[in-house]
């Protein structure tokens, strides 16, 4: 029989991985973001060269499962010397697959950006960095938010992943419990809980975001 | 008088078609240029040519003694001395009006925060928008935004200015008073180069009329040669046809 009350007290045990789970997906979001950041102009003035190589980079970590490369990180790279620690091989594997993620999403919001906004800041003698750093970025940052945040979430639950190779974060945390207790339905029902809560919590902050960064006279469906 | 725009033997186009076939006209300071022509005849093209908006194929342009197709000058020093004004004004929708116009003046001119907005205080004036100015563009008609998106071009003290159908974007009960203010711009003695298919517009400012036709000058003259007696079939043929559009939206 399920039992509610059981479930409400287990979360204040299971609650002690939440900030393993938040620094996890905070910190590779980070670091997807910084790699990102430097992919974008290196898209667009880096020549083919280095347009082909990030491509490729985007494919192999979108066309491969974030499992798998956790594992090649973690288990497969001692072989060749490198040895990392359970969580620093987690926050990799997940900074460089969110990398790829986020690198797409700000190419599409920097595609979205009319072209006659790079025309008008040519006309008025503004060299491309200028008309980069004041007009297109600043605008494509904001079209960025929601899927930004949407990948943050994604990250939140993926990071999950990370119990396998012994990261104790929230559904690690969970498991131990269930071993303890073996009432893996409400274990389980709690640690759901959990990560609904901080997601739906993150989720919502999109509206903020965008409201603090709305263009203003842009709801009236203009330019 | 001297001349600030030469152009001679322009050529341009798209992916292989010539657009612009040959082209040669001069703007003398001070003078209004009006360019007319049916849709799709090159006066926009034409237009972009110029400051290298566009690449153009060949020929010589020359504004302000600087020959711009000589690909050793740095294009953003003949931009800086042009202005330019796009069909659908393209102001920045992120920053307020006034940014709009203080930030070619800060980030290209290197003027200090101070003059650069004393600058754009007084062409706001000039516009009629000083009000405007703590505004964001996509707050204002479209009439209003092609005023400060003037204004934003005279900021730059361009020797000459270039007009991309200014008012076609706009309705024709805000066309006025973007033609009002080119009116009064015009009387400032700012050379200027404007397309247009205003013809009131034309007769009461131009100095002289250049009709474009398939990437061709097909005539060319003072106002009232071209509006009232044009010896050109095509050009007769496309003032009968603006006409008729010009009745049919003011009925």
């Amino acid at each position: 029989m399920l039992d509610l009350f059981f479930i409400i007290d287990l979360i204040p045990d299971i609650l002690k991985g939440l900030m393993i789970t938040l620094e996890l997906s905070i910190i590779s979001f980070i670091i997807g973001f910084v790699i990102a950041a430097i992919f974008m102009p290196a898209r667009i003035f880096g020549g083919t060269l280095f347009a082909s190589i990030v491509r490729s980079y985007i494919e192999v970590f979108r066309g491969t499962p974030l499992l798998v490369q956790l594992l090649l990180i973690y288990f497969g790279l001692p072989s060749l010397g490198i040895k990392f620690d359970p969580m620093t091989a987690s926050i990799l594997a997940f900074g460089l697959n969110s990398a790829a993620y986020q690198s797409e999403i700000l190419r599409s919001s920097l595609k979205s950006i009319p072209e006659s906004q790079f025309l008008s800041g040519e006309s008025l003698g503004m060299s491309s960095l200028q008309i980069y750093r004041y007009i297109i970025l600043p605008q494509a940052v904001r079209v960025a938010v929601p899927a930004l945040v949407n990948e943050l979430v994604t990250l939140i639950k993926e990071s999950s992943i990370a119990s396998i190779i012994g990261v104790v974060e929230l559904t690690r945390r969970g498991e131990y419990l269930v071993a303890t207790t073996f009432r893996a339905l409400e274990v389980y029902i709690a640690v759901a809980i959990i990560y609904f809560v901080i997601c739906f919590l993150v989720s919502q902050s999109t509206r903020l975001l965008e409201r603090k960064f709305r263009i203003p006279g842009y709801e009236r469906g203009g330019g | 008088m001297s001349k600030v725009l030469i152009v001679k033997n322009l050529r341009a186009g798209y992916r292989g078609q010539e657009v612009i076939k040959d082209i040669s006209f001069s703007v003398e300071k001070g003078e209004k240029v009006v360019i007319m022509g049916p849709s799709g005849s090159g006066k926009s093209t034409l237009l972009k040519c110029l400051v290298r908006l566009i690449e153009p194929w060949g020929g010589t342009i020359i504004i302000d003694g600087t020959n711009v197709m000589n690909h050793n000058v740095d294009i953003r020093k003949i931009r800086m001395k042009t202005g330019f004004v796009f069909q659908s004004y393209n102001l920045f929708p992120h920053m307020t009006v006034l940014r709009n116009i203080t930030l070619p003046l800060r980030v290209v001119k290197k003027y200090s925060n101070k003059k650069a907005e004393e600058i754009a205080m007084s062409v706001l004036k000039i516009v009629g928008m000083e009000e405007y100015a703590n505004r964001y563009p996509l707050q204002l008609s479209g009439g209003q935004q092609q005023r400060v998106s003037i204004a934003r071009a005279l900021a730059m003290e361009p020797v000459i200015l270039f007009l991309d159908e200014p008012t076609s974007a706009l309705d024709p009960e805000l066309r006025e008073e973007v033609l009002q203010t080119l009116r009064k711009i015009a009387r400032r003695g700012k050379s200027m180069l404007v397309v247009t298919h205003e013809l009131d517009f034309a007769e009461d400012v131009a100095d002289h009329i250049i009709l474009v036709d398939q990437g061709i000058i097909i005539e060319e003259g003072p106002p009232n040669e071209i509006l009232y007696n044009p010896k050109n079939e095509r050009t007769k043929r496309f003032l009968k046809s603006i006409m008729r559009k010009m009745k049919n939206s003011n009925s």
